[in-house]
């Protein structure tokens, strides 16, 4: 098998920051899949454009991340999702999306395209849309006294939409199929031309409660295709949100996946926590979810007058509040009993999916993007990445209430160290480019690659949500649990329909 | 009239007074569970009347019925409303001097509440959408332990009591011949755990969950609307008035008002019986905010100490008549 450099150093290096893109032929391509499916790396997303498909691969100790594109011949690229499973969905959108064609692919239905759209592959020839779309075909499952149950994608909580097919005998689960799509919003389509202001408030919206994240990494991408740098408050600045968002979301993460085993003692204990999270930051920086306040260039707001006073009264309350309720969580039995050993994720589906974030950490796959693929200001801070083995509902909320540990620690170091200065650098002469972010949103690492005209304006933009990665794991964790305990499988992982969709 | 409530018409008038009590409180019993349960989590929670409100705009509501259920689907639910409320006006709640009561006993209690049971999971299942399937089958999958856990108690009852009619067990209980028996204990515990199963609360089942796929009781009538489901709403409302009047009229009759007893006496029975539903609501409020839910195949094991205690209580009472 080549090795790494062979696939690439020959072929020519587009202008892409901080990581080079190469343009590779098909044989390099298919030997990169290779390495995917041997496990040598790991893949970070797949997408497309008009007439080429790109793929991000992570490579192993030391960290270090690779672009690929291939121009598609005959509107066609070999498959990677063939060899390396995670790749089937991202296939199966870039043909919805632009008409690419997997050639020889496992799974060719269409996944975001529902046939309700007035064209086909929108992004790419636009073919109109047929008449009457095929009905979707759902995976079978044979055997005897088996019945399906459809959910959704209308549900009877306040969610968002998504379809769930569970075959089941009895009470058992024997297979289970997310249809997802129901939210795409165009995102990809209305960000090629979008001026750099607007793409920032798109980006923002991907998915609502990781829109500092979403924010942060678009920033982060513009900046590097512009070759800009933030000023150095900015970047101390939108880290102190990525952790307050990090906290609040796994503080409501935390009471929500008790709750759903009727435990609603937690949940209440839990919202008060995150409301106090949420009012902090709006009054620090002016909206509860700190939605568009992280923009190319620095940060909108630069944080109230009292925000220190503020915040570290905050740190303060979650730390003594913390540990009683993690004790509550503990010495409750009937919820132990719900929680451990139920939706067991294998080590070797985590690493093989690369999937982020506290599913992959709870299931012994130690990977950051705040460590791994450093970016400022985490380079200069000290925090542990917590990492379990046990793979169940309760490692994913054991790694939560660790990472809120660590974020309480982090927001103590970025309190006392932020510089002073400005915190919004205007662009002098916008400059054409193409950059790619990874930043550790709290469900994962959240890649984002665009290409900036020189008019300043984002020719093409792909945003690609961890739960690409780790909705399909949700499928695999289920089986053999019983149908009654899906709920709480899935809100453990709790995955973005919106972010995955877009 | 009033001062003298012996005799046919007198107890007459005491099992109609019941039915309508029994009727009017159910849903406030409800209400206030829910009400504590909020304040418990530090929520304000719907207003104490709410139930009520609820029923009302049921009752206006237009009932949507699936294509696919037949005449069943529809009459059940006034069916299961019926038997559920004959169940009611056979436990003394007040007074012991029911009309109703010398001619059905407990026995006819559990057939009563099976037989609404049974055609509640017919319903589930007459819709043929996955759901009511899975309710139903969830739901009968526990009532195959539940019923002859009560049955067992019953036995005890009967047999320390010398009757199954409910009005001559709580005059027994209220008598000094009672005495501290670890049969009865053995039959509380009982009771609370078949009383939890039955009226789909924590740790068997969820009634405040929005979760399709985990419910039990709600799976079953998900098909159901407006007026249909008032009637199943109002059913289940009372279904926990009647466990919780059981409880209170076997194991602390006290106020109960005897046969025959003077319209202050009953007075007095309906004051302390509304202590007792509050006492009650209170504990199962702090008894669902401090467990979480069971794994649906643990619930099996949950009833089946019911049916042991109760088979225990039973048979100690072979064994010795001090027990």
């Amino acid at each position: 098998m080549p090795t790494l450099s062979e696939i690439r150093d020959p072929f020519p290096e587009m202008d892409c920051r901080p990581w080079p893109r190469r343009l590779i032929a098909a044989p390099a391509w298919r030997a990169l899949v290779e390495k995917l499916a041997a496990g040598e790396l790991s893949l970070l997303g797949l997408w497309g454009e008009a007439a080429c498909v790109h793929m991000a691969v992570l490579e192993p100790s030391p960290y270090s991340v690779v672009v690929a594109s291939l121009a598609a011949e005959d509107g066609g690229f070999p498959s990677v999702g063939r060899r390396h499973p995670p790749a089937i969905r991202l296939e199966r959108a870039i043909h919805d999306l632009f008409g690419l064609r997997a050639v020889d692919a496992l799974d060719d239905r269409p996944w975001l395209d529902h046939g309700r759209w007035p064209v086909r592959a929108p992004l790419g020839a636009k073919i109109p849309a047929l008449a009457s779309p095929p009905a979707y075909a759902f995976l079978p499952s044979v055997g005897q006294g088996l019945s399906q149950i459809p959910v959704g994608p209308v549900h009877a909580g306040i969610i968002e939409p998504g379809h769930f097919r569970f075959t089941t005998g009895g009470e058992t689960l024997v297979r289970l199929e997310a249809r997802l799509g129901y939210t795409h919003k165009g995102v990809e389509g209305l960000m090629a031309g979008a001026t750099l202001d607007h793409a920032a408030k798109l980006a923002a919206r991907c998915s609502g409660d990781s829109t500092v994240a979403y924010s942060l990494a678009f920033a982060q991408a513009v900046e590097a295709a512009q070759g800009l740098a933030p000023p150095p408050r900015a970047v101390w600045i939108r880290a102190l949100m990525a952790e307050l968002e990090r906290i609040a979301n796994h503080l409501g993460d935390f009471g929500a996946i008790c709750n759903d085993a009727a435990f609603a003692l937690m949940l209440a204990h839990c919202s008060v926590l995150r409301e106090h999270v949420l009012r902090a930051c709006a009054s620090c920086f002016g909206h509860r979810l700190m939605m568009d306040a992280i923009v190319p260039g620095g940060v909108r707001v630069d944080g109230a007058e009292h925000a220190e006073i503020i915040l570290r009264g905050l740190v303060a309350t979650i730390r003594l509040a913390l540990p009683q309720l993690a004790a509550l969580y503990d010495n409750t039995a009937s919820l132990q009993d719900r929680t451990v050993g139920a939706g067991i994720l294998k080590p070797e589906l985590a690493r093989r999916f690369a999937c982020g974030g506290f599913v992959g950490r709870a299931s012994g796959r130690s990977f950051d993007a705040r460590r791994d693929l450093a970016y400022a200001p985490y380079d200069k801070l000290s925090f542990d990445v917590p990492v379990l083995q046990e793979g169940d509902v309760n490692a994913r909320v054991w790694i939560r209430i660790r990472e809120i540990e660590q974020s309480l620690c982090l927001i103590d170091q970025i309190l006392t160290e932020t510089p002073s200065g400005d915190s919004y650098a205007e662009t002098a002469t916008p400059q054409a480019g193409e950059g790619l972010a990874i930043v550790e949103g709290f469900r994962g690492d959240i890649l984002v690659w665009t290409r900036v005209g020189s008019d300043g304006a984002v020719e093409r933009c792909h945003l690609r949500d961890p739960s690409w990665f780790q909705w399909p794991l949700l499928e695999a964790v289920v089986e053999g649990n019983i149908v009654a305990d899906f709920p709480l499988c899935n809100k453990s992982f709790n995955c973005s329909y919106s972010g995955h969709d877009l | 009239m009033i001062g003298d409530l012996s005799g046919l018409v007198g107890e007459f008038a005491i099992q109609i007074s019941q039915m309508l009590l029994v009727l009017l409180l159910a849903p406030l019993l409800t209400g206030f569970v829910r009400k504590v349960k909020a304040r418990l989590l530090r929520r304000r929670g719907p207003p104490l009347l709410q139930p009520y409100w609820d029923l009302a705009k049921l009752a206006r509501k237009e009932a949507i019925v699936a294509e696919s259920a037949s005449w069943l689907f529809r009459g059940i639910p006034y069916l299961v409303f019926a038997m559920t409320w004959v169940a009611a006006a056979l436990v003394p709640t007040f007074g012991t001097g029911l009309l109703f009561s010398w001619s059905a006993d407990l026995i006819a209690i559990i057939a009563l509440l099976g037989g609404a049971r049974f055609f509640l999971a017919l319903a589930g299942m007459d819709v043929g959408t996955s759901f009511g399937g899975l309710g139903s089958s969830r739901e009968m999958m526990f009532a195959t332990l539940a019923e002859p856990a009560l049955i067992m108690i019953v036995f005890t009852l009967a047999l320390i009591a010398g009757s199954t009619q409910l009005s001559t067990v709580a005059e027994f209980m209220l008598s000094p011949d009672v005495g501290l028996r670890i049969s009865l204990a053995l039959a509380l515990v009982a009771l609370v755990i078949v009383a939890l199963a039955e009226n789909a609360r924590i740790p068997v089942d969820n009634p405040a969950t929005h979760l399709e796929l985990t419910m039990v009781h709600e799976a079953m009538v998900l098909e159901y609307s407006g007026r249909h489901l008032a009637m199943i709403d109002l059913s289940a409302q009372i279904k926990l008035l009647l466990y919780v009047s059981l409880i209170a009229c076997v194991f602390a009759p006290f106020g109960l008002a005897p046969v025959a007893a003077s319209f202050s006496a009953h007075m007095f029975g309906v004051v302390a019986y509304v202590g007792k539903l509050a006492f009650a609501g209170l504990m199962l409020a702090l008894f669902e905010t401090s467990v979480a839910k069971m794994r649906v195949f643990r619930v099996p094991d949950f009833i089946g100490v019911a049916l042991m205690l109760g088979l225990l209580a039973t048979l100690l009472r072979f064994m010795s008549r001090g027990f």
